[in-house]
């Protein structure tokens, strides 16, 4: 797969981030070699093989349904950059 | 008909019924994704409270924030749930569950992804049974899966900032998406009646559409009738009651159709419904937003349900609707409409099959539980659960009535009354203490008739004279004279013969 400008932009759109000039192209280099190197796991004959998706047999363990509430509002928003006495506050999201 | 009382009243377009429109060339195809908020304790990978109308940001954990270094934990109830409603609707029920983070940005998202299940959808298949005007349709189920809610973005309180409110943040959900099998507004609004009943009667969800415990989008689009290929489907979004899903549907609908004839393009879309003025506009265009990089979620481990479990749930299922409306209908004989109040509630339904166990007059059983208690309730704004008057004495009341013990009248008006204030007497002891129970004694019934011929010269002699209408007159008389007690038919036919005299 060869990452282009286009693929770049897209990726970074959907990260939020945004790159320009020679940021762009040292981080197309970097996507190139990692894509690179996860293509080189292609190689690998895999046929039949099922797709390893949890590193261990084990399954989920569940939690009883009982409340523990343990931080107060104040706790809540005390880390947030922008608050008010109720409220996290962020830039004003448009109406789209 | 019958579920016209369900049906919102339609103005008739005259002209329409004579010619066909255009609007007749075309039919809708319509898919719901419907949300349920579950009614656990608490949210669904935290331990804190999961409760509607709390102060904001007071019902958060580390976890619900999203901050860093934390692990989600499932709720135990969110599968139970689950199964439960997937055995409710017939759907398969899927054996090794997988979570998937869903990755978009939201300020109101604050892990900057939504913990939901994608290939493995707890429940696959299924459908949900619902009643239109004279037939059952099948709407079918793509899926039920379970997934956690976002917080909430305030954006009229602040001119400069959107607030947000994570109170709601990580509230268990299922998604519940069916097949594009519903044709009409009117269907959708049947298919969100059945799955709020259903919902409300698993006690898994309270089904508050205004509250929004219960959401709904609609995938709308149309088609020539006849054809095999889908038109452009448009989503249309923000209807907070079943009514406005077919009110949006309805005119979602009219929209299409008229662009289609106008050749105008559909797009894909994003709508609003205003509720105002009944109409859809656009919200987004879908190009773009379609790319939330799906993966397993690595802070979960797969959730296994085993046969064993799918076994427990289905002891734990209460009797649903359907089942009970059946037998209604097919074992009890009543209407379709007694049957449809009878099993609205849950509540009703259960006080109902008390009653029954207790007595085999089903069709007063019915009459007795949806016209007198029920307006008991309503009238003094109580919940069947307060009702004082257990399903025993309900039974025990119509059985007086069989017996010819007391009058229907006399029962309802007198004896049913009394029992909702002493609720610890048998209706029969109460009826012998309150001296209701009905005179038999022919030689005091005829006493009684001969004071209200005394008392009426005028009416016994227009009755003689062949006015027989008036017998309905002396009747009533008789029943004031003996404050209801007299035996009806015995009474009816002694009045007759000494009138006739």
């Amino acid at each position: 797969m060869e990452v282009n400008d286009e693929l770049v932009d897209k990726i970074a759109a959907l990260a939020k981030l945004e790159f320009k000039g020679e940021e762009k192209e040292a981080i197309k280099g970097d996507m190139q070699r990692i894509l690179n190197f996860i293509d080189k796991l292609g190689e690998v004959d895999t046929e039949g093989v099922e797709p390893l998706v949890y590193m261990t047999d084990e399954t989920l363990k569940l939690r009883a349904d009982e409340v523990d509430q343990e931080i107060s509002q104040d706790e809540a928003l005390r880390n947030a950059p922008d608050k008010d006495s109720d409220y996290f506050k962020v830039p004003k999201v448009l109406k789209k | 008909m019958i579920w016209r009382a369900y049906l919102p009243t339609k103005t008739i377009n005259f002209a329409s019924l004579f010619e066909l429109t255009m609007y007749d060339k075309y039919e809708a195809v319509i898919g719901l994704e419907v949300h349920a908020q579950l009614k656990t304790k608490t949210k669904a990978f935290s331990s804190d409270p999961n409760a509607y109308g709390e102060l904001p940001n007071h019902l958060v954990t580390p976890v619900s924030l999203g901050h860093p270094g934390t692990l989600p934990q499932f709720n135990e109830k969110s599968p139970e749930f689950a199964v439960k409603l997937g055995l409710a609707c017939n759907s398969k029920i899927t054996a090794e569950n997988r979570f998937s983070r869903k990755n978009y940005f939201y300020a109101d998202l604050p892990k900057g992804y939504q913990i939901t299940q994608f290939d493995t959808p707890i429940c696959t298949g299924g459908y949900i049974e619902i009643k239109l005007q004279e037939s059952t349709k099948k709407i079918n189920l793509t899926r039920i899966h379970m997934e956690e809610d976002s917080g909430k973005s305030i954006h009229d309180q602040d001119p400069f900032h959107t607030l947000i409110d994570l109170n709601r943040a990580g509230v268990p959900l299922l998604e519940i998406v069916t097949e594009p099998d519903i044709r009409s507004g009117e269907e959708a609004y049947q298919y969100l009646s059945e799955v709020r009943k259903l919902v409300r009667y698993l006690e898994i969800c309270d089904g508050n559409m205004e509250e929004g415990s219960l959401r709904c989008d609609a995938n709308i689009s149309v088609r020539p009738k006849g054809s095999k290929e889908f038109g452009q489907k448009v989503e249309v979004k923000n209807m907070n009651s079943i009514r406005n899903v077919q009110r949006a549907i309805e005119h979602e609908t009219k929209r299409q159709i008229e662009a289609l004839e106008n050749n105008e393009e559909i797009f894909h879309e994003t709508r609003t419904f205003n509720a105002v003025d009944g109409t859809t506009t656009s919200m987004r265009s879908k190009e773009m937003d379609n790319d939330y990089r799906y993966f397993t979620e690595p802070d979960l481990l797969p959730l296994e349900i085993t046969t064993e479990y799918i076994e427990k749930m289905k002891n734990e299922l209460p009797p649903l609707p359907n089942e009970l409306f059946k037998k209604y209908v097919e074992d009890f004989n009543l209407s379709d409409y007694d049957a449809g109040i009878l099993t609205d509630s849950k509540e009703i339904a259960l006080y109902f099959e008390e009653v029954v166990s207790n007595t085999k007059n089903f069709k007063a059983a019915a009459n007795w539980v949806m016209v007198n208690v029920k307006s008991y309730l309503n009238e003094n704004a109580l919940h069947i659960s307060d009702f004082p008057v257990s399903p025993k004495q309900i039974a025990e009341l119509i059985q007086l009535i069989d017996d010819g013990k007391i009058s229907h009248s006399v029962a309802s008006q007198n004896l049913f009354p009394a029992l909702t204030e002493t609720s610890n007497k048998s209706p029969l002891e109460l009826a012998k203490e309150l001296d209701l129970i009905q005179d038999q004694n022919e030689d005091n019934i005829k006493q009684a008739i001969e004071r209200v011929i005394e008392n009426n010269p005028d009416e016994t002699e227009r009755y003689r004279n062949g006015e027989k209408k008036l017998l309905g007159f002396f009747m009533g008389q008789l029943m004031k004279e003996t404050r209801g007690k007299a035996d009806p038919k015995k009474s009816n036919s002694l009045i007759r013969e000494m009138l006739e005299l």
